[in-house]
């Protein structure tokens, strides 16, 4: 009942705020959903304690979904490692969330109905790293879409929010065609959409051929490509990143959960869940390298410039989830998942210490109009410093595990990264350097953050620091623990994420590439983990360092350029040049689909609505139907006189008519 | 004279109109209230009667009258609509001042001779229940006699009816002069041994034309709409449902029975029947605004619906026939209780423009109206759909695709005045109230209303009904 308990408390808690909110009120319904979810959390740790610590494994079966001829899918919880990690992360963040919003949303009349959201969202995303199937994932991922976009347009009033949520589910829907089709060409090929039945056979159906549109495809790599197409929408990866800054329109606390910490990393999920696929299909395994790498540099860019603190988090997050993706495609899905794990709790401190300076200034989101409010709201200031030495990676360099929660594993990643360029991958090799001038750019920009925000004066109106104030507890609370996590959760669980100590992931991840990464570690270090792992080479010290200089390196440049001599007042009223333009208006990117894709499409639209639809189908179709019966109509009007010499005539014409028509056969 | 046993049923209409004749003459005392409740007691006996007796089949009066397992079902569904029709009467002609006891003398006149139309096996016999029974619905028509509308809708009725007359004997001298015999065996008998002769076939098309201007199949549906429209509203919808059933019930009778050999011939009239009274049906009521000339129009397409399985020439189609018309009087029957329930203050209003709104002031009979509508589009969980669907699969079984589809496109097309009233009522600026209905009316519209409901009626049509009908259909082969 654990396991249940844990997917489903979320769910309760969501129909009785969704459906019950106006009844049982605004307290009520609050309480109930973060108190279950609080429930949720707690549970999701012992289970984690259960599974990953103690390695029992479990699957269980609810029941039965869909049972249409060879295709079964069914309600199950499949337990393993993987899950676990998701299932601490998603319920905690989660519960902190929820306690958050209390304060945060303190003024918002529509108090249940965001919980409930909430709740829902929990609920589907829970169903999406519990299944044992690929349907059921696609039920969850699709839930978590609109609870996303139900969430990111809560305030409806506000047409940017409208705009931002269609724009993100619209994204969506782009990658989750490309999902859906993976999903169907997996059935095509093994008949089945069972993880475990899919993943065993996936070694014999490795040369399998399919040919589509007279072009031939390798059916492994193709899925593979499919759902990396649907892990790019959700994640976010470049192309189809673009409403993910959108999505800040949301209320923050959303911003934490999906945008931030779950949600967004259901792709790197759905990547490392899919493994067996990926390490088959090694063509867009490097894809998702160099594609993961580009969106951790390219979103890290657009990240040095933007002014909105909500935007400058959004495209870290970006950055970070390249990092994710590039470690899986190297195939380091242990490092990506403790990125994911990691970054959740940063990031998640960093959106909600962000959601604490906003509330702080009444709704300001400008850092430009910041500055200067670090005395006002001192426990946020320490939290967002511990999230942003979290998010830039600071710790000892070849120790591994001491430091910050990024540190821990970020230089996992990069160090994954080296092994696959040494082991001869350009993809590899992209991947590293691209990293390492990410880290640069991610020191720089979460520093000018912080000196933006909290240092300098005050540039806003005086009336707005004179009423600032710290948040209230319910947002501390979550700030501190997640603070707790950006502090401690490297540390605690890097062996265990790293080389999978105590048989850490089971069966849920490989670890031949874990081991290579900790025996150079070791190797490293001047010690080694295993005899048997002496020959193998070690690490030079600058790929150790290298994440550590350059993320220092960030905050002496942004040192210099925002805190010396008043650096932002001249940063702020300095006119930008070509680059910053360039990426301040986000690489042109949207301006691009604008012109192209939207343009096009609204094109396409008119073309099929003014020509087609109107011009032809309706023209000829019902309404020329209408106008004709309409026109028979009153002409048998006409004809229907009143006068009875008329009737009689048509009567005699009808017998005539009939009679000839009849003897016509008769032949006499 | 033991088949005498067989005719009680009419024995007893006959008997009690004259009695009643007798009985409502009175100079003191106004006796149509208790005529008309005799007359109704009287024909739901006769339902019952001729439901039960019937039990035994055969033949009276040296074969012009024949009782079978048909004839039985057809008469227990007119009795039942003419009852209903009398009991929705009485508030009307209460209230117009028109409360004759004949009123109710006639209707049973007009029973009988739909019965002795509907037991008919030889043609004289054919024509004597015609006329009989169109002659007292020419009198019914212009019952309000104060009316010019009335009188001309009677005299109109009257004239275009003695043409008709005149079609149908020249068709019964056409066969009796080709084949020498008046018994409908007998012509059956004829025709197979001497085969198609021309005088034959131009006889029964002559037959067929003057029997469909009884159930007002296009081109001898012009009379309807003017008929309908001139003559008091519960003669209406007397007339929309009882001779219609007869009348059809008499066609399909002659062509499965005396021209059962001829079935390319009849199928072709039966065709042109069906097609021009769908399509005229359908198109001809998209611009009215008289709600009882909707209903004429209404009546001439489902006409042409009713025909389309009999069409088909098969059992399964007469048993489609049959549940197409039971169906159809039942909602028929509803949807008079309802218009003899648009009455304002100032007397009745008959315009579709008066029921706007009346969602808000009248719900139960704007319900009860937007099932009658859904039932005639045909839209599933009311009967209405079922009714469609057993008139037209058989047709399609038995190859005639290409008319179902017509029949098709013209339902679509009548969908659009169903749902005019229907938009009206619920979505339209209400205008006036309706004053408060007599019960015999709210209740009988809502009783028809709840017989559509399908899951009510499932049973039965799936079971006891489709056993009758069956019987009934099986009788004439």
């Amino acid at each position: 009942m654990l396991y249940q308990a844990i997917v489903f408390l979320p769910l309760l808690g969501a129909l009785i705020a969704g459906l019950g909110g106006r009844k049982i009120g605004e307290k009520p319904s609050m309480a109930i959903t973060t108190g279950l979810l609080m429930v949720s959390a707690i549970l999701s740790w012992v289970a984690f304690s259960k599974v990953a610590l103690g390695g029992h494994t479990e699957e269980i079966e609810l029941f039965r979904f869909m049972d249409v001829g060879g295709f079964k899918a069914n309600w199950a919880l499949k337990i393993d490692t993987l899950t676990a990690v998701m299932l601490v992360v998603v319920n905690t963040v989660s519960a902190l969330v929820h306690l958050y919003s209390w304060g945060y949303m303190d003024e918002d009349p529509h108090k249940p109905r965001f919980f409930a959201y909430l709740s829902l969202f929990t609920f589907a995303m829970l169903m999406l790293v519990t299944a044992n199937n690929f349907i059921q994932m696609f039920f969850g991922w699709e839930g978590v879409g609109l609870a996303s976009y139900l969430l990111i347009g809560f305030w409806y009033k506000k047409p940017s929010a409208n705009a931002a949520a269609i724009k993100a589910f619209v994204t969506n829907r782009v990658g989750d065609v490309g999902l859906a089709l993976g999903v169907m060409t997996i059935f095509l090929v093994f008949g089945s959409v069972n993880f475990d039945t899919v993943f065993s056979a996936v070694h014999d159906n490795q040369d399998r051929i399919l040919s589509f549109l007279g072009m031939e495809f390798n059916a492994i790599e193709l899925i593979a490509f499919l759902l990396f197409v649907g892990a790019m929408g959700k994640s976010a990866q470049f192309i189809l990143h673009v409403w993910l800054p959108d999505a800040m329109e949301g209320p923050t606390p959303v911003s934490a959960l999906i945008h931030a910490a779950t949600m967004v990393t259901a792709g790197v999920f759905l990547v490392c869940r899919a493994y067996p696929i990926y390490e088959a299909a090694p063509v867009t395994s490097g894809f998702i390298t160099v594609l993961g790498a580009f969106t951790a540099f390219f979103a890290a860019t657009v990240g040095l410039v933007q002014n909105d603190i909500k935007r400058v988090i959004a495209y870290s997050t970006c950055s970070q989830l390249g990092y994710m993706f590039f470690a899986a495609g190297i195939g380091a899905y242990n490092a990506a998942m403790f990125h994911l794990f990691t970054h959740a709790f940063f990031k998640a401190l960093l959106f909600l210490g962000a959601g604490s300076v906003i509330h702080a200034l009444h709704h300001e989101q400008d850092m430009r109009k910041m500055g200067g409010i670090w005395k006002v709201v001192p426990v946020t200031y320490i939290v967002m410093i511990i999230g942003t030495l979290a998010i830039t990676g600071v710790g000892i360099p070849g120790t591994g595990n001491i430091g910050f929660a990024g540190f821990a594993s970020k230089d996992l990643i990069i160090e994954s990264a080296y092994d696959a360029a040494h082991g001869g991958s350009a993809a590899g090799a992209f991947a590293f350097w691209a990293g390492i001038v990410a880290a640069l750019m991610t020191s720089f920009y979460s520093w000018r953050l912080i000196f933006m925000t909290f240092h300098g004066k005050h540039r806003g109106e005086k009336k707005v620091l004179d009423h600032a104030h710290e948040s209230p507890l319910t947002m501390l609370i979550p700030l501190g623990v997640l603070a707790f996590g950006a502090l401690f959760a490297g540390m605690f669980f890097y062996k265990k994420f790293a080389y999978g100590v105590n048989d850490f992931w089971g069966h849920a991840l490989p670890m031949q590439h874990a081991q290579i990464a900790a025996d150079n570690l070791y190797a490293a270090a001047g010690t080694t983990m295993s005899d048997e792992a002496a020959g193998h080479h070690s690490y030079p010290a600058w790929v150790l360092w290298a994440p550590f200089i350059v993320s220092a390196l960030g905050f002496v440049i942004a040192w210099f350029t925002y805190m010396y001599k008043n650096g932002v007042e001249k940063r702020v009223n300095a006119e930008g040049g070509p680059l910053y333009n360039f990426l301040l208006n986000k690489w042109y990117i949207d301006e691009l689909y604008d012109a192209t894709i939207v343009r096009a499409t609204r094109w396409l639209g008119d073309v099929f609505w003014k020509v087609g639809d109107i011009g032809i189908i309706d023209r000829f179709g019902p309404n020329g139907v209408a106008a004709a019966a309409m026109s028979i109509g009153k002409r048998l009007s006409k004809i229907q006189s009143g006068y009875l010499y008329h009737y009689a005539f048509i009567m005699l014409i009808g017998v005539a008519a009939i009679i000839a028509l009849v003897m016509r056969t008769v032949g006499g | 004279m033991p088949n005498l046993y067989l005719v009680i049923p009419e024995i007893l209409l006959a008997v009690s109109a004259s009695l009643l004749l007798g009985f409502g003459v009175s100079k003191t005392k106004n006796r149509a209230p208790i005529v008309r409740l005799i007359a109704i007691a009287v024909l739901v006996l006769y339902s019952v009667l001729s439901f039960l007796l019937g039990s035994q089949d055969g033949e009276a009066f040296k074969g012009a009258l024949i009782i079978d397992g048909y004839a039985r079902y057809v008469k227990f569904f007119i009795g039942m609509a003419a009852a209903a029709g009398l009991l929705l009467a009485g508030d009307y002609l209460e209230r117009e001042k028109l409360d004759k006891y004949e009123f109710s003398v006639l209707t049973l006149y007009a029973v009988l001779g739909m019965s002795i139309m509907v037991s008919a096996n030889n043609l004289l016999a054919l024509y004597i229940g015609v006329e009989m029974q169109a002659l007292a619905l020419y009198v019914m028509a212009a019952f309000n006699r104060d009316s010019l509308r009335a009188s001309e809708a009677g005299l109109k009725y009257f004239v275009l009816g003695a043409l008709s007359s005149g079609l149908l004997l020249y068709g019964i001298s056409l066969i009796y002069g080709f084949t020498g015999t008046l018994n409908f065996e007998a012509v059956a008998t004829s025709i197979q041994s001497n085969g198609l002769s021309a005088g034959v076939v131009a006889g029964m098309v002559f037959l067929l034309c003057g029997l469909g201007f009884k159930i007002s199949a296009a081109p001898f549906h012009m009379w309807t709409p003017d008929v309908y429209e001139g003559s008091p509203t519960p003669v209406t919808g007397f007339f929309a449902g009882a001779p219609k059933f007869a009348a059809i019930a008499l066609i399909a009778r002659l062509v499965m029975g005396p021209f059962g050999d001829i079935t390319d011939q009849w199928q072709q009239v039966i065709i042109v029947l069906a097609v021009m009274s769908m399509f005229i049906g359908a198109i001809g009521a998209l611009r009215q605004t008289n709600i009882k000339r909707l209903m004429a129009y209404s009546s001439i397409a489902n006409m042409g619906y009713a025909l389309v399985p009999l069409a088909a020439g098969t059992v399964s189609g007469l048993r489609g026939m049959l549940i197409f018309m039971t169906i159809y009087l039942i909602t028929v029957i509803g949807v008079f209780a309802c218009i003899l329930q648009m009455r304002i203050r100032d007397g009745m209003v008959e315009r579709i423009s008066d029921l706007s709104g009346i969602s808000k002031t009248n719900r139960g009979m704007a319900i009860a109206m937007t099932a009658f509508m859904l039932s005639l589009m045909g839209i599933p969980p009311l009967l209405g759909f079922f009714g469609k669907l057993f008139a037209f699969y058989p047709a399609v079984q038995s190859g005639l695709t290409w008319l179902v589809v017509l029949a098709l496109i013209a339902s679509v097309i009548g969908a659009f005045y169903y749902l005019r009233v229907i938009k009206t009522m619920w979505f339209d600026e209400s205008e006036h109230e309706f004053i408060n209905p007599v019960r015999a009316l709210s209740w009988t519209s809502a009783i028809s209303a709840l017989l559509l409901i399908g899951f009510v009626m499932i049973p039965f049509v799936a079971r006891t009904g489709q056993d009758w009908i069956s019987i009934a259909a099986t009788s004439l082969f």
